[in-house]
């Protein structure tokens, strides 16, 4: 039979192919697995599980990987058994399912990476396996057809015409590994069908030409044979007939099947056998109803969609300048198209937008090998994980929610013996939710541990030198303090968490994201982080702002309030900076205008306007800037394609007269203050009148 | 559209290849004549305001948009060392790609397309001028007067506050 060959390049291509299900089917067993160990999982997650390690097993198969072959063999078994109802789901059979998950996951990493996996690789959890297996039964798969003989009836004898479309081997199937399989099952005569093969000029390598017609004497039910051709039974034309249980018949099918004329003579299906096989799939061509397509198309698409809102908002613009208003039917047309660009901005957006349920599935499992390492109790609780995200920031949120999840049992749960003690149930409950909130989603990580020991966390920040010592704060300014460099309270350094790079990294990530941070909490009830964090990080929901003649974006998630200060509400202080007091606050002004050079701006914040601005650490900030223009989604534009890096600068966008406007990086802007201040005290030689207060 | 050859290597073999003709887009500065590569120009239009970028220097006049691209624009004449140019409507940008990056140039005229053999690319005497001679790559005698070569390359590796940083 010629096997098909492919160049390196279409090998490579469906190896990639390949690893990218995996890695979306072990996550669906992660998920599946997960639904499983909190009992609420039926027998629609032990089918899921068998068929992603069976689809996993299948495509392994192809590309010649034994050892992953091998282990999905034992691993399908068991799962095959507890399905059947032949063994039971106890914690000992959970914790081998759980254990080879990982091994089996870690054998697809090992595949991926093109490294054979050490001998004795997961051995133990093999040998667990088979053990559970033989608990009351022999280790093989072909348990499974050996356990259902005493139902099946004796021997029965199948014939089957295996006729696959064009299309098979670009969906990474082999008949090969199907025939194989069969003949597991018994005793097999296997007719190759030639009659489609063209001339050799003709011939496609990446088309399948050839059917089979075979003969199967097997001690199995007509549904284990079907089961064979569950991967391909919407890619080919098949029928399996069940001829006879007689010796009579068997020595007829035994005549005709070595004739190659005869299987020729049999090419066309019975309609009526292959509508019995295919009512199996329906369940299955519904999870087909998704494409895969490379983010990098995406991307382009979202691009392209982005300039044409700006070419939209541009072509409007000018055709209300250079038209009369009475021109309704022109001004309609514009209404319209802007509707129209909108929706398509949408749904463009919406293409790159997948459920947190990705990420939030990983966290059961997390809680469940965290709490067993340290002893504890732990019931996660989620809700939302249905929230849709940009598929860049989900890919973010990954690490930060692992690790304050972590957290959340290593630090935030009291032991069981603190708990009781303490009057709270034995086990501790860590909510993760998340929801959407205009523009951002929030996630809320929430525990109802200990709570943060003030006293604590502050005479551990000095000891530390994070703070220093006698130094007075806030209870929230002291919360704060677990997002600070180097800052961590374990007692002790656990195998779990507690190494000192912890919420602060979090807090980077999640700043990165344009996101912020918050913690509120109270001592013995619990801890509560709340993530806000943009939809997307491909448009803004902006404010513009002028500043002389120039227009510059402020990200609206940050603004507070704006407000026109009296020049009471002004004070200068030593060093050359200004605060503004507002409702009993003080807060520090930042004057755009000088930071950034611009000319002919507004100097006196009482004649131009303060936004006030809240940074990822909390603490707020003035912007002097001369007025508001207006609330706008801009879309996102690199400037370091092109350039440099622009301290203060995050980015830039266009605005609807065709001009760039830039997006203040406001989180920089302090720094930047910080620095420009020292320049121009360093500058200025005669020291500036100190206190200019009327 | 393939990647422009790079123009720092102008004339600087002008004998290894006596025989090869090359392209180059001059135009006006001032009183003076330059010209580039006609292989790294995408393309040439007027002078239209520039959003300006904050804490720069004096010859980076800001940024445009050329199509959804944000593009940086310089001035040649400030480059130089001669003061900016006053722009108006009648002043041009060139609009280069060096390095995979795409920038503007603004000068005051584009003049003409040169057809220059490679030998004919003469050195630069070392001269003592306000401009870094390292972006000057040759002369070019067109006619009775001279066109200077220039190496963008050159004249735009460090440009902006953060490349010496990187390189360090």
């Amino acid at each position: 039979m010629p096997t098909p060959t492919f160049g390196s390049d279409e090998l490579a291509q469906f190896r990639k192919t390949f690893f990218e299900e995996c890695t979306e089917l072990l996550a669906d067993l992660e998920e599946r697995l997960g639904a499983l160990a909190a009992f609420s999982g039926d027998i629609e997650s032990l089918n899921a599980i068998f068929r992603a390690v069976h689809s996993v097993k299948a495509g392994a198969g192809a590309f010649g990987y034994s050892v992953l072959v091998g282990f999905a063999h034992r691993f399908e078994a068991l799962l095959d058994r507890l399905r059947d109802g032949k063994a039971e789901l106890d914690e000992r059979t959970l914790a081998a399912l759980v254990a080879a998950a990982d091994v089996f996951s870690a054998l697809v990493d090992l595949a991926r990476q093109g490294e054979s996996p050490a001998d004795d690789f997961g051995a133990d959890v093999a040998e667990e396996l088979a053990a559970l297996l033989d608990g009351d039964g022999p280790a093989r798969p072909a348990a499974r057809a050996a356990a259902e003989a005493p139902e099946a009836p004796a021997e029965r004898i199948y014939r089957i015409v295996f006729r696959p479309n064009a299309e098979l081997f670009r969906h990474a199937n082999e008949p090969l590994y199907l025939i194989r399989e069969l003949k597991a099952l018994g005793t097999l005569t296997v007719d190759c069908d030639l009659t489609r093969l063209p001339s050799f000029e003709a011939l496609n390598v990446d088309d399948a030409y050839l059917s089979w017609t075979m003969t199967l004497r097997a001690e199995c039910r007509p549904a284990t044979v079907a089961e064979v051709f569950e991967f391909v039974d919407d890619e080919c034309e098949l029928t399996i007939e069940e001829i006879a249980a007689t010796p009579a018949v068997q020595a007829e099918a035994a005549a005709v099947t070595p004739a190659a004329p005869a299987a020729r003579a049999t090419p066309t299906p019975a309609p009526a056998a292959a509508a019995r096989t295919s009512g199996a799939t329906a369940g299955k061509s519904a999870a087909m109803s998704s494409i895969r397509v490379d983010l990098a198309r995406v991307d382009r698409l979202v691009n392209m969609v982005g300039e044409l809102v700006i070419a939209q908002a541009m072509l409007a613009q000018q055709f209300v300048e250079s038209h009369d208003r009475d021109d309704s039917a022109g001004l309609q047309g514009f209404e319209h198209l802007a509707g129209l660009t909108r929706e398509l901005q949408e749904c463009v957006m919406a293409i790159r937008m997948q459920p947190l349920k990705s990420v939030f599935s990983r966290m059961p499992r997390l809680v469940r090998d965290v709490s067993h390492k340290t002893g504890k109790e732990v019931r996660l609780e989620m809700a939302g994980e249905q929230t849709e995200v940009d598929k860049t920031v989900i890919e973010e949120l990954a690490d930060p929610l692992t690790h304050m999840i972590r957290n959340a049992v290593d630090h935030g749960i009291e032991d069981t013996a603190a708990r009781l003690a303490a009057g709270k149930p034995a086990e501790g409950v860590i909510r993760l939710s998340a929801q959407h909130a205009g523009s951002n989603i929030l996630i809320h990580v929430e525990d109802d541990g200990a709570g943060l020991d003030r006293d604590r966390l502050l005479a551990k920040a000095i000891e530390k030198g994070i703070v220093p010592a006698g130094v007075k704060l806030s209870g929230e300014e002291i919360d704060e303090l677990i997002f600070a460099p180097g800052f961590s309270t374990a007692a002790a350094v656990t195998d779990v968490s507690g190494r000192g790079v912890g919420m602060d990294v979090v807090r980077r990530n999640i700043m990165a994201l344009g996101g912020r941070v918050q913690v509120v909490s109270t001592l013995g009830r619990g801890t509560r982080f709340t993530l806000v964090i943009p939809l997307t990080l491909a448009v803004l929901d902006g404010m513009v702002v002028a500043v002389g003649w120039e227009k510059y974006i402020l990200p609206l998630t940050s603004i507070v309030e704006s407000f026109r200060p009296d020049r009471g509400q002004i004070r200068s202080v030593p060093g050359g900076g200004e605060v503004a007091s507002i409702r009993g606050e003080f807060v520090r002004l930042i004057h755009l205008a000088r930071l950034f050079g611009v000319h002919e701006a507004v100097d006196d914040p009482s004649q131009g306007l303060v936004v006030l601005i809240e940074l990822a650490n909390g603490s707020k900030l003035g912007i002097v800037v001369d007025e508001l223009i207006g609330q706008q989604q801009v879309v996102i534009k690199s400037l370091q394609d092109n350039h440099d890096p622009v301290p203060g600068i995050s980015g830039a966008t266009i605005l609807g007269n065709g001009r760039v406007a830039l997006i203040v990086d406001i989180e920089e802007l302090t720094r930047l203050n910080d620095r420009s201040d020292r320049a121009a005290r360093r500058a200025d030689a005669p020291p500036r009148p100190l206190l200019v207060n009327a | 559209m393939a990647e422009p050859q790079d123009p720092s290597s102008t004339g600087t073999d002008a004998g290894a290849a006596a025989s090869q003709t090359r392209q180059f887009i001059s135009f006006r500065v001032g009183d003076d004549e330059f010209a580039i590569d006609i292989m790294a120009v995408r393309e040439i239009k007027g002078w239209t305001e520039t959003t300006i970028l904050p804490n720069q220097q004096e010859y980076m006049l800001g940024v445009l948009n050329l199509r959804g691209t944000i593009v940086p624009i310089f001035d040649l004449r400030c480059r130089f060392g001669l003061g900016l140019t006053t722009a108006t409507r009648s002043h041009v940008v060139i609009i280069v790609s060096i390095g995979g990056r795409i920038l503007g140039l603004l000068v005051d005229a584009v003049s003409d397309i040169l057809t220059v053999n490679a030998a004919d690319i003469r050195p630069v005497p070392d001269v003592d001028q306000p401009v870094d001679s390292a972006f000057l790559a040759g002369i070019i005698a067109v006619g009775d007067s001279m066109v200077v070569l220039l190496s963008l390359e050159n004249l735009f590796s460090h440009h902006g506050p953060a490349d010496t940083a990187v390189a360090a």
